[in-house]
């Protein structure tokens, strides 16, 4: 191999530190396949070496959680016998590069997470994070990125049911794209990435293996630039079809018992899969790579060790059960091949015929991975960002106007254009579809519903990650209560900038503490995820962005709650209080350009009295509509109600003695509209009051327009009005 | 009564059709794998589900056509079996030439995933039996080549022979232009065969046969396979 520094490790990504290791882990010089190996296993993407000092402060256990972090995924109770696995991951980099592909594969990656634990799945989600739309590039990214994520899920047969867009400057050169699915299984078959039990075959399902993504985990754990391009070839390429026959088959496969381990083949491929389950088994696995069946000729064993080919699964069945493994595979058209058996001395090695060509403890490439503690810091100009004095700034000349503005914010506005590209419905199980605080999908022979919803917003955490991370949780949990589901558990996928600058350090360390404190309040513990660090560009990093993706249990689905307002002349509440935040809105950077100030202040205790008042109020049937006011502040929390029913309101505000931009466009949290019958306003008001929580009454469902009066302004406006901007602005945009 | 759902390699509607025949209108129902050269039993409709069969990479429904049940079920058609195909169902049908014309790419060249209205043009057939004459129904759909196109000539005999079963429309039922979303010949969503007994239609009213999901409506193209049985069957062809 060729390499200019006359260090092979420093050509793919090793330091002479980490290098030093391997020769103690090995007792001697690595070859290249090894290095390669080590390469790939102790890039940030597989190791967490950056991360696992911080990632281990969160909460992962309650009495919900059957499997926490360090599975292909998280999984939780919910009762009779049912759990859920689901699970968030990101693909950032190759969406960047190769944007239908990068998310195509983001899928398929997620996919094979959850069916790999034993789980059918039967929802996906996404969050993603694009540049403004007034860049080609952008639309360029927005548009392959949503098709890609369609042309997989789609065709595969897995409902997209949610998920969030946000489009802002800092992701211009570096998108995020982060993919969550959500599958049911029986406890019974719950299965695991383990190779136990020595003599038991070792086993390549799936398709076959080519040169495609070849050290894509190392490519997702550098910064971009110029040069990005030509990596191109680290990008995989899915088949959504290939996928279907294989989720098909594994399915039938863990249903006769005779799985002892499976993990699929992500990032890393072949390596990682069977040193993780080597490592976790505390076994060892002797494989010859002559076997394993290939797309193309001359493969080398660097090659097919480290290829990111994917729809691939590694699995360990019980010895003698090789032929029942073999029929069900070639049912759907698909090779399963022996190559390899567990052992029992602890090394993964890795044959070519007779020649050994790697040979490496398993878990030298697995825990013995080095990890740092990075240095952190407050950024220097953080600070002076956060005391910018807000109180003073004038107010607009135009409420109206302003309203129909905000509306129409990519960010804010409806994201028709995106779902509609989704197949949100097949799988017949969708009771809440996309647009609302969080997606429902039925539990089919059961009365259950799970909620599902993935969120964050990135502003937050910039301007203050430790209460950004607790508003990302808390947020989360709100829009499941609004739906009517006890939140159960988290998910979360951090992306951050370059862990190895302090300022990046800082705000992911921070960022983690508010998600870790919000999640102990909630008992929503965090049951995996996944890190994405370098999303930076020319040394400019995005936004600090940890998603928290969230699931939670609806008891009866009959008693789902959703956010349009049903009934004329049924009253509007607010629960929760208004109050003078302005910082972080997007208000704030629409009309003022200013990207300043604290963020909006997360008391959790108010949190927690408002989210179990609300759940209360659902299941005594006492409310007719639930939603959060988030993004865009009361005023589009209201349209969006309004819209989602085709009824309009009068909303009498005059009492408040707040600034109407703040009253009308701040994002001060804890906050949810609900609406209920004349009959059943007491029994509310007094719930509310049982829970020590504010509730204020808002106004009436009423007419087709939305009418909000208050000292100084009126705003008054159709809802043909009101659509035509809130569902006119993507399209528009996209067109341009 | 016994249906028949036909899984093809990327069939992905085919659980969510047995789930409506067996249990929301409580019929039997078995799958019938695509290999599968005979059917093992006697059926009284044949479901061709929604999905990607085979990836729909070639053209969509092209490959399958070439399975092995698929020689079933052109015999069983011929002998005036009901054959009803859904989407990825309907678009195997105009390919294995059980039903005149072809799907295409949808006009905005994008997947779409709605809601759509659907006006019942004929309720005369053991499809739609249980709707009345243009009735409106709300059914989703969800394709990206769902465009409905065939000769002027084939529309002609489309037309005079009542044979476009449902086609889109507003909420009022009016076939308005605007509401042909994927650009369909006509506005046409569904079609039968001049016999009456093969309908393949783009929207998938199995989404919609149960009120948890929106609306139950969809549920009467199934229900109405069960009358039309019950009733020995149409007469006269």
């Amino acid at each position: 191999m060729e390499n200019n520094t006359g260090k092979p490790w420093v050509e793919l990504g090793l330091t002479d530190y980490e290098y030093e290791m391997i020769k103690e882990i090995l007792a001697r010089e690595p070859n290249y396949v090894e290095l390669g190996m080590f390469s790939v296993m102790w890039s940030e993407h597989c190791s967490y070496k950056n991360s696992r000092p911080v990632l281990k402060t969160f909460p992962t256990e309650g009495a919900q959680v059957l499997e926490g972090p360090g599975e292909n995924a998280g999984v939780v109770d919910i009762g009779d016998g049912l759990a859920v696995a689901f699970k968030v991951e990101s693909h950032n980099h190759p969406s960047a590069i190769e944007p239908y592909q990068g998310a195509a594969t983001g899928v398929g990656g997620i996919i094979r997470d959850v069916f790999t634990m034993g789980a059918r799945p039967i929802a996906l989600l996404n969050s993603l994070r694009f540049g403004t739309l007034s860049s080609a590039r952008s639309r360029y990214l927005f548009n392959g990125v949503v098709s890609g994520i369609a042309g997989y899920g789609n065709c595969i047969g897995i409902p997209t049911v949610g998920g969030e867009v946000y489009f802002h400057p800092s992701y211009e050169g570096n998108p995020i794209v982060n993919a969550m699915c959500v599958g049911i299984l029986e406890h019974k078959d719950l299965a695991k990435g383990v190779a136990s039990g020595v003599g038991n075959p070792v086993m390549v399902v799936g398709a076959k293996t080519g040169r495609d993504g070849i050290r894509g985990a190392s490519f997702a754990s550098e910064e971009l630039n110029e040069a990005s391009e030509e990596k191109r070839p680290a990008v995989q390429v899915g088949d959504p079809f290939m996928e279907k026959l294989l989720m098909e088959a594994c399915l039938e496969l863990i249903k006769t018992g005779y799985v002892v381990g499976m993990q699929d083949m992500g990032a890393a491929g072949l390596t990682s899969s069977s040193c993780e389950m080597a490592s976790k088994g505390g076994t060892g696995i002797e494989m010859d790579v002559a076997l394993i069946p290939r797309r193309e000729k001359g493969m080398n064993p660097y090659e097919i060790m480290l290829s990111e080919s994917q729809e691939r699964m590694l699995v360990v069945p019980m010895k003698g059960k090789e032929d029942e493994v073999q029929s069900i595979f070639r049912k759907w058209g698909l090779d399963a091949v022996v190559v390899g058996t567990v052992t029992d001395d602890g090394i993964l090695r890795i044959k070519e015929g007779e020649k050994v060509v790697a040979e490496i403890p398993a878990k030298g490439l697995t825990e013995m991975c080095p990890v740092f503690e990075r240095e952190a810091k407050m950024p220097e100009k953080l600070a002076e960002i956060q005391k910018c004095n807000l109180m003073e700034l004038p107010e607009p000349a135009n409420y109206q106007k302003t309203f129909l503005d905000l509306l129409s914010r990519p960010t804010i506005a409806s994201k028709e254009w995106v779902y509609e590209q989704y197949d949100y419905m097949v799988g017949i199980n969708t009771v809440v579809r996309p647009g609302a605080d969080a997606a429902v999908v039925r539990v089919k022979g059961t009365k259950k519903g799970i909620a599902l919803t993935i969120d964050c917003n990135s502003r937050y955490v910039y301007l203050n990650p430790y209460v950004g991370g607790k508003i990302a949780v808390s947020e989360a949990a709100r829009n499941l209560v609004c739906t009517g589901a006890k939140p159960l558990g988290v998910t979360d996928c951090i992306n951050f900038g370059n862990p190895e600058k302090p300022e990046i350090f800082w705000q992911f360390k921070e960022a983690a503490r508010g998600i870790g404190e919000a999640c102990r309040a909630l008992n929503t513990p965090v049951t995996g995820g996944n890190v994405s660090f370098y999303n930076e560009t020319k040394g400019e990093a995005v936004f600090p962005t940890p998603t928290v993706g969230m699931v939670g249990l609806i008891e009866d689905i009959e008693k789902v709650c959703t956010l349009n307002f049903k009934n004329q002349d049924d009253i509007i509440y607010l629960l929760g209080e208004n109050s003078d935040e302005l910082g972080g809105s997007e208000f704030l950077v629409m009309y003022h350009g200013l990207e300043a100030g604290m963020p909006p202040d997360l008391d959790l205790e108010k949190e927690i009295a408002l989210q179990e008042c609300t759940l209360k109020l659902i299941k005594e049937g006492l409310i007719n509509s639930a939603h959060d006011c988030s993004e865009g502040g009361l005023s589009v929390a209201l349209a969006e109600c309004c819209l989602a029913g085709g009824m309009g309101a009068q909303i009498r505000l005059e009492e408040s003695t707040l600034r109407p931009s703040s009253l009308l466009f701040g994002e001060t949290q804890s906050r949810i509209i609900i609406s209920v019958s004349r009959e059943s306003a007491d029994k509310v008001k007094a719930m509310a009051q049982s829970h020590s929580l504010a509730i204020s009454k808002l106004g009436v469902v009423q007419g087709k327009s939305l009418v909000i009066n208050g000292n100084s302004f009126t705003i008054n406006l159709t809802l043909n009005e009101i659509e035509a901007r809130y569902k006119g602005a993507i399209p528009c945009l996209m067109k341009g | 009564m016994k249906f028949a759902v036909i899984v093809f390699p990327g069939s992905n509607c085919d659980a969510d059709c047995y789930h409506v025949v067996k249990e929301v209108i409580g019929q039997d129902a078995d799958y019938v794998w695509h290999q599968d050269e005979t059917f093992k039993t006697q059926y009284d409709c044949i479901v061709l589900p929604g999905g990607f069969s085979y990836g729909d990479y070639l053209r969509t429904g092209s490959i399958a056509k070439f399975s092995p049940i698929m020689n079933e079920v052109i015999k069983f058609a011929n002998q005036g079996g009901l054959v009803l195909g859904i989407c990825n169902g309907f678009q195997i049908l105009t390919e294995a030439g059980l039903l005149p014309g072809a799907l295409v790419r949808n006009k905005g060249l994008k997947f779409v995933c709605k809601d759509t209205f659907l006006k019942v043009e004929n309720n005369e057939t053991p499809f739609t039996l249980d709707y009345t004459q243009d009735q409106v129904i709300q059914v989703p759909v969800a394709h990206g080549e769902g465009a409905y196109v065939c000769d002027e000539n084939t529309l002609e005999k489309l037309k005079a022979n009542k044979q476009i079963v449902f086609r889109y429309s507003t909420s009022a039922g009016e076939t308005f232009p605007e509401c042909n979303f994927n650009g369909s010949s006509d506005n046409i969503a569904g079609i039968i065969n001049k016999k009456g007994n093969v309908l393949g239609m783009m929207p998938h009213p199995e989404r919609c046969a149960e009120t948890i999901l929106g609306n139950d409506l969809g549920k009467h193209v199934f229900t109405s396979i069960v009358s039309w049985l019950k009733g020995g069957g149409r007469n006269g062809e």
